[in-house]
């Protein structure tokens, strides 16, 4: 380790060696890295809920088949209000740089929405199916199913009471830089749901139905 | 409770299924205990009272946000919990030794399965993990020249979820029972068909609730060591211990959100009746002990990698050198940190997986020696020629070498699939992971508290009553085990509480008399605590660095200030301490500026407070009382983001007039 050692191998200089600082250093902030360190281990209680599903998503048990249960028509527009809720929170998160308080606030209303339209959709889908007989205790496919969109689905309902909860905050408080590390931190968690309801939407919906 | 046979409408509502009959009336072994601990407790809360210490505790301790504070606290819960874990030990080899032929012991089956499985649980969750993020938590900032750790708060709610886990284990001592299923708690023993009783719940609720702990604290100090190291630390001038805290701290948050998983789905198959792990309607019992054990392996790195950190600042700062290989143990510890999530099939070879999978995995676990064993030899080079002072320390990592390439060895005999077939579950396998846990992580665990002991406290550890410790602990550890791996050999297999076969009984005779010389060395080891506190005054280190260490912990005074560094320090190299040492530095006494401190909250202690109720709740089926807390919960968190002010300014005189202090301390002792 040549680079470690150098500072002391340069012997012969008269300079003595500052050993501390003189002014109090500001080290970086280290909320953005942590939260992106919760969001990996949170991805990765995802990826032990897609291996369960890929495990036990063909264990009919004499259950229905994901091709005659699943809709694809509800979880495209399903589909399409999460992928939106993304763009407006992108939108939100445009306003909030140039310290436009009012339409950020907008945005974040119809990210919101579009979320709450999200969620009240999956779940008149799990009332039909459990009406119908075809609750979690079913089957085994039937569970890691429930398991698998349920947890994204309740991600998303804590989301949207941060969101409420931030909103509240912002009008309060104001764009302080507390509040807009906040926004980040939601946001983040907001396309991260995004990015887990692709692979749910492919890997559950789309290859679900195939016989 | 009205009644107890029939409770009524109402009581089951409030209480769920938690009826008198649950309280161990009837079990005198338990009652007995329970009598000890009420006592005890009476008595400790009592004397809290009686010297009016509750608001100092409060203040100063349980609502502190110093990670210094914190990492005492959790090595106090990890050594009383010890205690716990320990008392378990004993039982079960008394029960061992005297449990042939038509004597059956003093211990019924059903209760001897909870010991065993509490043993397990409480050693692990309990034990070895709070003491290594203890021991992470007071040292790592030190050694990187930080103030606190990147989320002070944070760092306090990690510890009392940890606390509160442990609570409801204890919990489950006198109010029902716990899980009887062995510490990882497989189905389809563990399901609601096997298991109906509340014990697998106070398992699971008990690791959920300290499992968040720890995660949140594995990415407080991961955050920690990459963005608040002092300048001119760059990342292959950071300490091994450091170095071993940031893959621990990598392998935490890569592998606890698989046993969360795995719980909760374990969970929802015994709350909701889903087919997870079930035998019927298609559930996979084997997927339980794949994930489980996909965070389990990872798990008992987690526990020695710190420790192979701690073994390194002691061999380096006792033999007077500088480590031996500090590259290639730092590639060592990493080459580990992945290997370790390559493995985790080989605790489970018998499931049937077929020959060229067995191999793959026997293969891996063989390789991760190959790092294991170069870091020997870097110890081993860093003794030879080093002037080697025999402190206690030294003494623990010493014992550590011997004890444990010899249960490296037989984790490479168990690594052998066809070998496992006969050895698997057998007592040759409980004898080869105590070998290596205790002699790894115990330890290095114990190295590291008489290591550092003097740089909380500022008085060393009494030296004769640690190295009766180590020598007990040593010579017993070996009493108490070898018999096992006899007896494993011999085809005995694990957890059972009766044997048929008289020849055994000699050995485990010879195990249980070891496990009383252990207990003989934890008995000597309070003595030392309680001895060198005596003694405080004839141990004090008023220099901050009392054994003429290397990192930059022994920079600062003993205990360190609540800033940790006046000043932070400039890094030139490796050992920071050392060359600040060698170049002739002099403390500054003046130009003090104001320091950025985090302020104390009482948020997370009463977070995990409603955490442990929902748990409780959760456990015995008491709805109401579990959407209660659980709402209460969500309020308080988010009441809890209302407070944006979480710091504040610490002036420069107050800094001045604790640097002053010490300074005349300094010069009154020369």
């Amino acid at each position: 380790m040549a680079d470690t050692t150098l500072p002391l191998s340069s012997g012969g200089t008269t300079e003595p060696l500052q050993f501390h600082v003189a002014e109090e250093p500001h080290p970086p902030n280290g909320t953005l890295l942590g939260f992106w360190l919760y969001l990996m281990s949170d991805c990765l209680v995802f990826a032990c809920l897609f291996a369960a599903y890929g495990v036990l998503g063909r264990e009919y048990a004499g259950g229905p088949t994901g091709a005659q249960v699943l809709e694809l028509p509800t979880v495209a527009l399903n589909t399409t209000l999460l992928l939106l809720s993304s763009i407006t929170y992108g939108f939100a998160v445009l306003e909030m740089q140039r310290n436009h308080q009012r339409p950020m606030m907008l945005w974040l209303t119809v990210t919101g929405l579009l979320g709450a339209g999200f969620v009240a959709l999956e779940l008149t889908e799990f009332a039909h199916l459990i009406e119908a007989g075809n609750g979690p205790q079913r089957s085994a496919f039937l569970s890691s199913f429930f398991t698998l969109v349920g947890t994204h689905g309740l991600h998303v309902t804590c989301g949207i009471l941060w969101l409420i909860v931030l909103m509240v905050q912002v009008s309060h408080k104001g764009l302080i830089p507390a509040n807009k590390r906040r926004l980040m931190c939601l946001s983040m968690f907001w396309h991260f749901l995004d990015v887990i309801w692709v692979g749910v939407f492919s890997f559950v919906y789309l290859m679900g139905v195939l016989p | 409770m009205p009644t107890m046979s029939t409770p009524s409408e109402l009581s089951t509502l409030i209480f769920g299924r938690l009826t008198l009959d649950q309280l161990p009336l009837h079990v005198p072994i338990v009652l007995g205990t329970f009598a000890a601990v009420a006592i005890g407790g009476i008595a400790l809360l009592g004397a809290i009272t009686y010297y009016r210490l509750w608001g100092y505790l409060w203040r100063e301790w349980f609502t502190s946000i110093d990670h210094k504070k914190i990492g005492i606290m959790y090595i106090v819960l990890g050594l009383v919990m010890m205690l716990r874990g320990f008392a378990d030990a004993l039982m079960m080899r008394a029960q061992q030794a005297i449990s042939f032929g038509h004597s059956l012991g003093y211990l019924p089956p059903e209760h001897y399965n909870q010991i065993f499985t509490a043993h397990g649980v409480i050693m692990i969750f309990f034990v070895a993990m709070p003491l290594i993020t203890g021991i992470m938590n007071f040292v790592m900032p030190l050694q990187i020249g930080a103030r606190d750790v990147a989320f002070p708060f944070l760092n306090n709610f990690s510890f009392w979820m940890t606390v509160s886990g442990a609570v409801l284990v204890m919990l489950s001592l006198f109010v029902g029972e716990f899980a009887r299923t062995g510490w990882l708690a497989y189905p389809p023993l563990s399901d609601i068909v096997a298991s109906p009783d509340a014990g697998v719940d106070y398992y699971i609720w008990a690791l959920q609730i300290a499992g968040v702990g720890t995660l949140l604290s594995g990415i407080n100090l991961l955050t920690t060591i990459i963005k608040m190291r002092a300048p001119g630390m760059t990342l292959m001038r950071m300490p091994i211990f450091t170095w071993t805290a940031l893959c621990t701290n990598v392998l935490i948050v890569a592998a606890f959100p698989v046993l969360t998983a795995a719980l909760a789905l374990l969970a929802l198959d015994r709350y909701v009746g889903t087919n997870f792990f079930t035998t019927i309607l298609g559930g996979n019992a084997m997927m339980y002990v794949n994930l489980i054990w996909i965070w389990g392996h990872p798990e008992v790195y987690i526990l020695i990698l710190p420790c192979f950190g701690i073994y390194s600042e002691v061999t380096s700062t006792f033999c007077r050198k500088r480590l031996f290989g500090y590259a290639s143990m730092v590639y060592a510890t990493v080459v580990i940190t992945v290997l370790s999530y390559l493995v985790w099939l080989h605790h489970f070879f018998t499931m049937g997986s077929g020959a060229s999978v067995n191999s793959f995995f026997g293969i891996t676990t063989m390789i991760i020696s190959i790092p294991t064993g170069a870091k020997i030899f870097n110890w081993l080079f860093t003794m030879y020629r080093g002037r080697i002072k025999f402190e206690v320390p030294m003494l623990w990592t010493i014992g550590f070498m011997v004890t444990f390439v010899i249960g490296g060895m037989t984790g490479v005999l168990l690594a052998v699939p066809p070998a496992d077939f006969s050895l698997h579950n057998s007592l040759f396998l409980i004898a080869h992971f105590h070998n290596v846990i205790i002699g790894g992580v115990v330890f290095g665990l114990f190295a590291g508290i008489n290591y550092w002991f003097p740089k909380a406290f500022g008085f060393r550890l009494d030296p004769f009553w640690g190295k009766c410790s180590f020598w007990l602990w040593l010579v017993g550890f070996w009493v108490a085990f070898t018999p096992l791996y006899q007896l494993g050999l011999m085809g005995v297999t694990r957890r059972l509480s009766h044997f048929e076969n008289p020849s055994l009984q000699v050995w485990f005779v010879i195990a249980a008399f070891g496990a009383f010389l252990i207990l003989l060395g934890i008995v000597s080891m309070l003595i030392q605590f309680w001895v060198s506190f005596r003694r405080r005054e004839a141990l004090r280190d008023v220099t901050g660095d009392p054994w003429d260490g290397r990192t930059l912990e022994w920079s600062t005074s003993s205990p360190p200030p609540p800033y940790n560094f006046a000043f932070t320090p400039l890094i030139h190299g490796q050992e920071a301490w050392w060359e600040m040492k060698r170049h002739g530095y002099r403390r500054p006494v003046t130009g003090f500026v104001p320091l950025h401190m985090p302020k104390n909250t009482g948020a997370g202690i009463i977070l995990a407070g409603l955490s442990l109720v929902f748990g409780f709740a959760m456990i015995w089926y008491m709805w109401p009382l579990a959407a209660i807390s659980f709402v209460a919960l969500l309020a308080t968190a988010i009441g809890h983001t209302f407070n944006y002010q979480r710091d504040y300014n610490l002036p420069a005189d107050e800094v001045a007039r604790v640097e002053a202090a010490r300074t005349a301390l300094l010069d009154s002792h020369g």
